[in-house]
């Protein structure tokens, strides 16, 4: 293995929600939709024309933009959880209520204003650490 | 996060378990914001209905248990007392008189009546519309509200100049129950201000052109705030409801400025408050025509379902509707349900536009959409509709093929069985 392949970074940033969690990173430049956007049993992508359409978040360290659409997003994400469904972290550079509010009821470890682009620096397939609580994340390149 | 007293009692449970789940929550969403103190409100909106299938196990329980899971995130079941400000009952899932025409079982209709039993006793008023501000809500200019439902927030904050943040269902509920909200996003005034000029170099019209319009400018700006200048013609209540719900769907757009016509813009030079735009947009043919085709996602010109009134119609739209449809009929392997707040539903009763939209096949529908209840008509495998937010989301939630017109390529479709509809008619 090259030395870039087990490179790891280290990002810092403000906490959204405390905890620690690991996981392998989903990583999209698109916003999602809660409500009308995700299938809340199983944690799909199910709108229309996006990039990850098909793909899961269960268990995987959800990357992205931030939320946009209805203001369902908390309650398909709520539900989520309840279903067994949700990320076991999120990491989001854009501020909205609707994020906020999701990821509080979600109750898995988030991060934003992180001081280095998570959309630029992570990839699909790493292995990324949260931990909210201390305002760190690792990032293994795959 | 800075409490005042009342608050501060409100959280240690001075005031009842319910009101220290609703403050604990709003604490955690304040910090997750990064919000310093809440605001009070007196206005709320938000979803307490039990109508949908994956309800049925916590209401089961009872609808402490819903309302403290689903509206406070309280891993305890805790007592709901009344509401302790105004609030009221966004759309739900189920039509309370045509629930068997939805295909919805009478077991799941009967949840969301008890369940409203429940809930209209403590104060929530059961407008059960995506647009309270059709049936008698209508927030003051400076309002701070706690408003769900996209669309009706974009028309809260732009139109009415009421200020209210895109809330969700466990935010409502516990505004409902404390009158607070956090202080952050649209209730502070500088927040409000507009950040890009959208030039419109097209005439913009009737409700299928700010629906492109909208559609087409959430995809682009996403949450940023609008300002739109060009031939945006005849602005009412029916057009500004289709281009906020447009925006708000493929977009987060939570407020846009039209100056001269919205109440914080009275000129450009105002909507943006003295600063310059971050960017500028410009709408012409080319941004029409894509948004059109990225609506249109439909193959098979055979219409089975026609859906009207997303956002909720107004009543003239629904005597539009009937106009069009006197003296025609419904082609057989069509449906064409059309849909209005309860209250004005009463109003096109009345008024026999009801009567004209049933003798020619058609059915008139309140409280819910077929987005939200995800029920249409059996075996509907391509629907046609006015609106782009149905448009939009439709396919995704219930694996539908959409095509999108204007209301007379609609109606036109649900006659005929035939979709003919183009961009420029």
């Amino acid at each position: 293995m090259d030395d870039v392949a087990q490179r790891t970074l280290v990002l810092r940033g403000r906490r959204v929600v405390g905890g620690c969690a690991e996981g392998e990173a989903l990583v999209t430049r698109e916003t999602i939709s809660g409500w009308g956007g995700i299938n809340e049993r199983d944690g799909t992508i199910i709108e229309r024309r996006h990039e990850l359409r098909g793909v899961s978040f269960k268990g995987r360290v959800l990357v992205f933009p931030g939320a946009k659409g209805s203001s369902g997003w908390s309650a398909y994400f709520h539900m989520a959880r309840l279903n067994g469904v949700a990320p076991a972290a999120m990491i989001f550079t854009r501020m909205t209520t609707k994020v906020a509010l999701g990821a509080v009821v979600t109750r898995a470890p988030t991060m934003t204003e992180l001081d280095q682009d998570p959309l630029a620096v992570t990839e699909t397939g790493d292995w990324v650490k949260v931990d909210a609580d201390r305002g760190v994340v690792e990032v293994t390149k795959r | 996060m800075r409490l005042t007293d009342h608050e501060k009692a409100m959280l240690d449970g001075s005031h009842g378990a319910a009101k220290a789940r609703a403050m604990d929550l709003l604490l955690r969403y304040g910090e997750a914001l990064g919000a310093q103190r809440l605001v009070e409100t007196n206005n709320v909106a938000g979803a307490f209905n039990a109508s949908t299938p994956s309800v049925r196990a916590l209401a089961a329980r009872g609808f402490d248990a819903v309302y403290s899971e689903l509206n406070l995130d309280s891993d305890v079941v805790v007592e709901v007392p009344r509401m302790a400000v105004n609030t009221c009952q966004l759309i739900t899932g189920i039509d309370n008189a045509k629930w068997r025409i939805q295909g919805i079982p009478d077991d799941l209709a009967e949840q969301q009546k008890r369940g409203e039993a429940f809930f209209g006793r403590r104060g929530i008023n059961m407008h059960a519309t995506c647009t309270p501000y059709q049936v008698g809500n209508v927030p003051v200019l400076g309002e701070h509200c706690a408003w769900m439902e996209s669309s009706a927030v974009v028309y809260c904050n732009s139109v009415l100049g009421a200020r209210t943040n895109t809330e969700g269902k466990e935010s409502t509920g516990a505004a409902a129950l404390t009158g607070r909200i956090p202080y952050w996003g649209f209730h502070i005034s500088a927040n409000r201000r507009g950040t890009h000029l959208v030039e419109v170099d097209i005439p913009v019209d009737d409700i299928m052109d700010w629906g492109l319009l909208g559609y087409w400018l959430g995809e682009i700006v996403q949450d940023e705030i609008p300002v739109l200048t060009g031939a945006l013609l005849d602005p009412t209540l029916i057009k500004l409801k289709h281009f906020g719900a447009a925006a708000s769907s493929s977009g987060g757009v939570e407020m846009y400025h039209l100056p001269g016509t919205t109440p914080e813009a009275r000129s450009v030079e105002e909507a943006f408050g003295g600063r310059a735009a971050a960017g500028t947009l410009r709408y012409g043919p080319p941004q029409r025509r894509q948004a059109y085709d990225n609506l249109n996602c439909a193959r098979g010109r055979k219409v089975d379902f026609v859906m009207l009134g997303c956002p909720h119609n107004s009543i003239e739209q629904v005597w539009l509707i009937a106009s069009m449809l006197e003296g025609r009929r419904i082609n057989a392997d069509t449906a064409l349900w059309v849909h209005t707040p309860r209250a004005l539903r009463d109003t096109a009763e009345r008024n026999g536009y009801v009567q004209m939209i049933e003798d020619a096949g058609g059915v008139v529908m309140s409280d819910t959409c077929p987005a939200i209840s995800r029920h249409m008509p059996k075996g509907v495998r391509t629907v046609a509709t006015d609106s782009a937010k149905q448009a939009h989301y439709l396919p995704a939630i219930t694996g539908v093929q959409a095509w999108f017109g204007s209301v007379r390529d609609c109606v036109d479709a649900a006659v005929s069985g035939t979709w003919r509809g183009t961009l420029d008619g």
